[in-house]
């Protein structure tokens, strides 16, 4: 009796003091030993064993337009039933933080890695904007664990994803006048996929509502973790053929595709406790202000800023940022948010 | 020997990243080229590098057009996209059946 009264003591002390309790370590093996994960996991050693495994593009391509129209249609769906009142602060500062986490990577990629400013504006830009894989994973990560995120957090991703590539792109343009084409780069991330499937999931599903959902909603709803268990197969496969580019980009870029994510993650947790998001809100808001992109972020930045490295922002976002995030940075959002905001 | 004449021609092919496919469509046509062949390609060249692992493989663009348009092709991608962008372009005599359609 008194051991058990003991017990239960000693963990509630644990758990206010000490980041790595068993609950918050049972936490993070749940993430990595989930299918998910796990099939990132097959992925990244199908690529380092040489197999000649590899998702067909149009599969991978289905697959991302599945996910994307399925976020999307999901969020437009709560959206309808959110008030403004409670949409507005966490919309804000989405919006802000899209604005200042590329000045954040651009300065401490100019100051600290001394690097130029061309590949600085180029990795800016990616790490400004957001990885919609990286939020997926994030949302599923917190259903599984019991923590619902809001519905609406799929709007968020459509805020966040442009905001930071205009503002990374305009710092390279404004420090000298340059050759590449800013309004292709411009049309490229607003009539890419990602915004569009988006942007056009949330409408529809604003548009329809729950009633209307419901008739398609079996098909983007049931089968939504298995096809992200194969889009994940896809990822590993892609950040293992990054990973042999490591050397390239040296250490200082491996440091900032771990502690900048870190940092953008904190900054957002801390800033979520005046919006009113919740706990999983929270967190994973902050997975998706972390994550760099690497769908609309490259091929925009390939048309303005033709001579960044592409080695150098695909290897981050792809190679070390996205691996990071999905095995350790999500559960260490949750349990951050938790803390700031438990 | 063909009942068909046949006309000399040049075509010009263009082998790049699949990023610049809009664009270079839209040049060749300003340039005075009557049409092109598209097709998906992929290779290794001194440019390892793509924009996107998910933008597809490389793209392969064919035009058959006179003389002076070829020239003024090769000098636009030449001028345009070779010191930043992984590009080959080479230009070949062709013997077109019908080829005044292409002038």
């Amino acid at each position: 009796m008194k051991r058990i009264a003991y017990d239960v003591r000693f963990r509630a002390v644990l758990y206010t003091r000490y980041p790595f309790t068993m609950d918050n370590l049972e936490v993070l093996a749940a993430n990595l030993l989930s299918p998910v994960i796990l099939a990132f996991v097959l992925g990244v050693v199908a690529s380092l064993v040489r197999s000649d495994l590899k998702l067909p593009a149009a599969l991978y391509n289905g697959l991302s337009i599945y996910l994307l129209l399925a976020i999307g249609l999901k969020g437009g769906v709560e959206l309808s039933r959110t008030p403004l009142s409670v949409f507005a602060g966490p919309a804000m500062l989405t919006l802000l933080l899209g604005l200042l986490t590329p000045v954040f990577a651009y300065n401490i990629l100019r100051r600290l890695g001394r690097m130029d400013r061309v590949n600085s504006a180029a990795i800016a830009a990616h790490y400004g904007s957001v990885s919609a894989v990286t939020f997926i994973v994030a949302i599923t990560f917190g259903t599984m664990t019991g923590r619902e995120p809001e519905g609406f957090m799929p709007a968020l991703v459509a805020i966040l994803e442009v905001p930071a590539i205009v503002v990374a792109l305009m710092i390279a343009f404004m420090r000298d006048r340059r050759a590449g084409s800013w309004q292709d780069a411009l049309h490229e991330v607003l009539s890419g996929r990602s915004v569009v499937l988006l942007v056009g999931g949330l409408l529809i599903g604003t548009l329809v509502g729950p009633k209307g959902f419901e008739p398609v909603a079996p098909f983007f709803k049931s089968g939504f973790q298995g096809a992200l268990m194969l889009f994940l197969l896809e990822m590993g496969i892609v950040a293992a053929s990054r990973l042999r580019d490591l050397r390239e980009v040296g250490f200082f870029l491996i440091a900032f595709g771990i502690l900048v994510p870190i940092l953008h993650g904190t900054l957002t947790i801390w800033l979520a406790q005046f919006t009113g998001l919740t706990v999983a809100g929270a967190a994973v808001l902050a997975a998706m202000v972390s994550s760099a992109s690497y769908i609309a972020a490259p091929a925009a930045v390939r048309i303005a800023l033709p001579e960044a490295n592409p080695t150098f922002y695909l290897t981050g976002a792809l190679g070390i940022t996205f691996p990071f995030n999905v095995t350790l940075g999500i559960p260490l959002y949750y349990f951050l948010a938790e803390w700031i905001l438990g | 020997m063909s009942r068909h004449s046949v006309v000399p021609l040049k075509l010009v092919t263009i082998v790049t990243e699949r990023i610049l496919e809009d664009r270079l469509l839209r040049t060749l046509l300003d340039l005075g080229a009557k049409g092109y062949t598209l097709t998906q390609a992929t290779g290794k060249g001194s440019r390892g590098v793509r924009a996107s692992e998910w933008e597809g493989p490389d793209t392969k663009i064919e035009a058959l057009v006179s003389h002076d348009v070829a020239e003024k092709i090769v000098d636009h991608v030449a001028d345009a996209f070779f010191e930043h962008y992984a590009v080959i372009v080479y230009v070949q005599d062709a013997a077109v059946v019908r080829g005044e359609k292409y002038i």
